[in-house]
């Protein structure tokens, strides 16, 4: 059981610097993500895209604005728990009992969700029989390729993960790799590869073709694609793998008895609680009037999040307003020597 | 004002006066015509707001900028009619324009 004064939800731009908030008048706090990186949509939807909207930074990509906000909160030693969703939170007398998908568990004053427009999953092939197969004999990552050697792989997708395993995989199994359209979004050196494989007959590619079905008694047996002008083919494949980005999904969310309009989280501007006591919401997934889903709105957000917070955590103690430049105990959390 | 018309996966139709300068993305989520998520907010990060665009309006739609096919491919159940509806722009060239739904977005 990890202790800590606050749990917060997503690792995105706008809780990283709700922890940083919270170190700053002295509170503790932990930090869950459901990917394998902090950062979320920054990270994970626009890492060398440039920003032009953050204060005082007048341009900064996705990824160095993780950084730097990983930088800033480093004198804190917040502890991250990436790879893990939170599933299940509980109210225990006046603190919060919090269960993640890998079973972690929290004893917490106080929960900020900062969950974005909510977790980041794989996308999923349309067709429903997929379901049935998932994990067993189709997947949407690859955690041990071993299991692949000799046999039929069928590799569905057009982005760099399509095309890196379906040039991998070509070495030491059967690859038909299948695709909605000619054109790639992946490298063009790994297109290059791909057709130079499927000329030499090393790789199986099909563009313009879409899966229609799969079929199979315990695991998948046969794959059936279908081209764009209807022609339908069919071979035999022992797994189906599907490359397809990720979508995100607000999930356990919903079922916390919070109110949600829209996939988003009602909260007061006050101090961004949500109508569940101890728990405040910040970021993409808050709403309120006048709502703006930026990055710097988030910041605001969880500056006011985290002294919210504060009462939760230290029942007998009144917050003080400081501030950083002046602040003698501020800068000894922050850790700098006069 | 432009007249776009969203037909939904459950056969409802919906025709709404959008203002030009809007998407067709933001009309129908001002509007609550179900079934466009638009999660990343437009920025075209996440096709979840496709469309299927009527077949005579193929042609008359501005082009697709660098990326949208990208996204598309990774779309829920994407057509040759598909376009990302953050994309679509409206202005009197769209007057009358038709899009259709997906049943789901992910
Ligand atoms: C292409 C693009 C360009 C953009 N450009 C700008 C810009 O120029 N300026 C600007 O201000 N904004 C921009 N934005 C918007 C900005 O990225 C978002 O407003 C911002 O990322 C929101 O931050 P957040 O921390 O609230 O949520 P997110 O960044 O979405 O992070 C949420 C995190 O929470 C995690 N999570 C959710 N639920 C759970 C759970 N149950 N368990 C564990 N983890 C969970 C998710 O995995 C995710 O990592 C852009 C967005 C996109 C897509
Ligand atoms: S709203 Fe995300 S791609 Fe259009």
């Amino acid at each position: 059981m990890n202790k800590t004064d606050v749990l917060i939800i997503g690792a995105g731009p706008t809780g990283l610097f709700c922890a940083h908030q919270l170190g700053i008048i002295g509170l503790s706090c932990e930090i869950v993500d459901n990917l394998d990186k902090a950062g979320g949509q920054c990270i994970e939807l626009y890492p060398d895209k440039p920003i032009y909207d953050i204060p005082a930074v007048p341009e900064c990509t996705g990824e160095e604005l993780t950084n730097n906000l990983l930088q800033q909160i480093k004198p804190f030693n917040v502890k991250f728990h990436l790879n893990e969703r939170v599933e299940h939170l509980k109210k225990t007398e006046s603190r919060w009992h919090v269960k993640t998908s890998g079973g972690v568990e929290f004893d917490v004053a106080a929960i900020v969700i900062a969950g974005g427009v909510g977790s980041f999953e794989p996308r999923k092939f349309p067709v429903k029989e997929c379901e049935k197969f998932e994990g067993n004999s189709l997947f949407y990552s690859i955690k041990d390729k071993s299991i692949f050697k000799d046999k039929t792989i069928s590799i569905f997708g057009g982005g760099d993960s399509a095309l890196d395993w379906a040039i991998e995989l070509s070495n030491t199994s059967k690859v038909n790799l299948i695709h909605r359209r000619d054109g790639f979004s992946g490298a063009d050196s790994s297109v290059q590869k791909v057709k130079e494989l499927n000329d030499q007959g090393k790789l199986n590619l099909y563009t313009k073709f879409q899966l229609d079905s799969v079929m199979g008694d315990k695991n998948i047996e046969l794959v059936k694609i279908k081209h764009d002008e209807g022609e339908i083919k069919e071979f035999k494949s022992d797994y189906v793998l599907g490359f397809f980005g990720l979508i995100m999904q607000l999930g356990p969310i919903l079922d916390w008895g919070l109110n949600i309009d829209k996939k988003t989280v009602q909260v007061n501007t006050e101090n961004f609680e949500t109508n569940v006591q101890g728990i405040f919401a910040i970021g993409d997934i808050c709403s309120y009037p006048g709502k703006l889903k930026l990055i710097l709105s988030g910041f605001h957000e969880g500056a006011l999040a985290a002294r919210g917070c504060f009462k939760y955590a230290k029942p007998d103690e009144k917050l003080r307003f400081e501030f950083t430049t002046t602040s003698k105990a501020a800068q000894e959390r922050l850790g700098i020597k006069k | 004002m432009a007249k776009i018309t969203y037909h939904t996966h459950d056969n409802k139709t919906y025709t709404i006066d959008v203002q030009k300068g809007l998407t067709v993305m933001e009309g129908a989520v001002q509007n609550d015509i179900p079934g466009i998520d638009a999660d990343c907010g437009g920025g075209m990060a996440c096709a979840t707001c496709q469309v299927y665009v009527k077949e005579e309006w193929l042609d008359k739609l501005p082009a697709k900028e660098d990326g949208e096919e990208d996204m598309l491919d990774m779309a829920f159940e994407p057509k040759n009619n598909s376009r990302l509806s953050c994309q679509l722009i409206v202005s009197d060239e769209l007057d009358g324009l038709e899009v259709s739904i997906p049943s789901k977005q992910g």
